[in-house]
């Protein structure tokens, strides 16, 4: 659907040339919700502008249905254009014109009858659930409901992908939410496949499906959400993940840790099924060892369930080594953690 | 002491001279102005249609004629007027500088009020696929409109100023009046009378203006 093919981007400020994008490459299939995340500055924004070609590639292509943005004329980019709608972090409304008129422009700039620019107003209006809202002007509205005005806007012309540049940062936690929400609905009524770039990894785990971390200028990591979210590789992700997932163990229980030989601490991390089997329960019936569980969490991640367990294991060496062999073979991810080591800084 | 030897109907017809005089010279200075301010700011850099040949050509053009004080751009130009209107004196005469004096004006403020846009309509409009027309037509213009309503009240009064020098090449008007009955002749009254008409006037314009632009914007 969308396939970006090592592109790199730089830009030329007063004879300063920066390296915005140095080497991206990714893919998203028919029907993801795919999301980038990454700190100001990493290059989200300019990666999210090339696919609609806002920003054209220093070196590298674009490949949008398999076509070549770059081989494109004038004209052929301007009617591509109109098969992908994109929304602001600002909203980007014209404050000059009503709801109604707004939601209209990409089908006046289609040409498209008044009859049915009238019709498929009225029908988007009363998808995003602003049909009482037709003749109000953009600064009689909400900050969600201006966001709404912007999505309608941006399925006029029936498009589909859906960029989204930040959609959420200027809102409040609740109209997040309810944005997002209204997001699923346009990637499964419409069958619109959705990009996001956000810095909130909370919006990574509401809706995305896969996921792109970014840093200067680079993807550190890249996958489904849920193996991120599971297996994070790289720190950067790491402190993204914990933003929305505990996964430490509290600063009073690591005060009562008593560790000394033959004693292990490791952090077991349960992804998808495993989280269904009792392999804790199995692991102890057919080791000779102690455990003591020192922190557990669930987190619900794409319907599918997302577990950390900070256990304690005493017992002979041996025993020990068979127990975590056990639960590596039945795919557990298992990290050897020094207790006195523990970051809490990043929480 | 409030004796004058102009009358009503004289003054009735300078009125109408200079009203005359702005009307058309804002009309075609417009006509001329609107396109060279949405010129300069497509063609700037960063513009959406960014060509430094046209934009360096044309800016500096627009400061040349800008710098010019109208009385000697009136001059300088009597064979321009000539060839245009085949005539160098009367209301007509006086018109074709005007014109030519309040187009790179109009086209300054213009400028200025199109780049007031917040640059985030124009990428909504661009990820749009509008054609630079459409980008200028849809979104520009339309956000502009209420700051080019008042651009355009500053237009005008600047036109009424440089009417009072359309004397010089016999274009009447309130301001020619003024000079030749009441400076050359002494006569109080005929200046009293002139600025008084000229106040409500500029009053008048500007507070039309600004109660328009305020409309515009109230949404």
């Amino acid at each position: 659907m969308i396939e970006i093919r090592n592109v790199h981007k730089t830009f030329t400020r007063k004879g300063i040339a920066i390296e915005a994008l140095k080497g991206i490459s990714l893919k998203v299939e028919k029907g993801d919700i795919f999301g980038v995340i990454g700190y100001s500055g990493a290059g989200k924004s300019t990666l999210i502008r090339l696919v609609n070609y806002l920003e054209r590639p220093t070196e590298g292509q674009v490949l949008v249905d398999g076509h070549d943005l770059g081989a494109y004329s004038v004209k052929e980019l301007r009617a591509a254009k109109k098969n992908i709608g994109m929304i602001f972090q600002h909203f980007n409304l014209l404050e000059s014109k009503k709801v109604f008129d707004n939601v209209a422009i990409p089908l006046v700039l289609l040409k498209k009858s008044k009859e049915e620019i009238r019709k498929r107003v009225t029908e988007l209006l009363e998808f995003v659930g602003l049909s009482d809202k037709a003749g109000s002007y953009p600064n009689e509205l909400s900050g969600g409901q201006k966001q709404r005005v912007g999505i309608a806007r941006a399925l006029a012309s029936n498009p589909s992908i859906l960029l989204c540049d930040e959609a959420t940062s200027a809102l409040d936690p609740q109209t997040t939410r309810s944005i997002l929400q209204l997001l699923k609905r346009v990637n499964a009524e419409y069958n619109i496949t959705v990009m996001i770039i956000t810095h909130e990894m909370s919006v990574i785990q509401e809706i995305c499906n896969k996921v792109a971390v970014m840093e200067e200028g680079r993807i550190i990591e890249q996958g489904s959400v849920l193996d991120v979210f599971g297996h994070p590789q790289h720190l950067t992700t790491q402190n993204f993940v914990k933003t929305v997932i505990q996964n430490t163990i509290t600063p009073s229980v690591q005060k009562t840790i008593k560790t000394g030989t033959g004693s292990r601490i490791c952090k077991l991390n349960f992804v998808g099924a495993t989280t269904t089997e009792p392999l804790l329960y199995e692991m102890i019936r057919a080791n000779e060892v102690k455990v003591n569980i020192l922190f557990a969490n669930t987190t619900e991640i794409q319907e599918k369930t997302l577990g950390t367990v900070i256990i304690q294991l005493d017992g002979e060496g041996a025993e020990m080594n068979k127990a975590v062999s056990f639960l590596k073979s039945n795919g557990v991810d298992v990290e050897e953690v020094d207790p006195h080591v523990l970051d809490y800084s990043n929480r | 002491m409030f004796s004058t030897t102009v009358t009503g109907e004289q003054f009735l017809t300078a009125f109408i001279e200079t009203i005359q005089m702005v009307g058309i010279s804002l009309f075609f200075g417009s006509l001329l102005g609107v396109p060279i301010g949405i010129l300069l700011v497509i063609t700037r850099p960063g513009g959406i249609l960014e060509n430094k040949a046209a934009y360096t050509l044309l800016n500096p053009v627009i400061n040349i004629v800008r710098s010019l004080p109208f009385i000697i751009l009136l001059v300088a130009i009597i064979p321009l007027t000539r060839a245009i209107v085949s005539t160098s004196i009367g209301t007509a005469a006086a018109i074709v500088p005007l014109i030519i004096y309040i187009a790179p004006y109009i086209g300054r403020l213009v400028e200025n009020s199109l780049l007031e846009v917040n640059p985030g309509i124009l990428e909504a409009a661009e990820s749009m696929g509008s054609t630079p027309f459409q980008v200028i037509w849809h979104f520009l213009l339309p956000e502009a409109f209420a700051s080019l309503i008042l651009s355009l009240t500053t237009a005008t009064i600047g036109l009424i100023g440089a009417t009072a020098m359309a004397g010089t090449v016999g274009g009447g008007g309130v301001g020619d009046l003024a000079i030749v009955y009441g400076y050359q002749r002494f006569d109080t009254v005929v200046v009293v009378a002139t600025v008084i008409i000229l106040i409500i006037l500029v009053q008048g314009i500007q507070s039309l203006g600004n109660t328009l632009a305020r409309k515009i914007r109230r949404h």
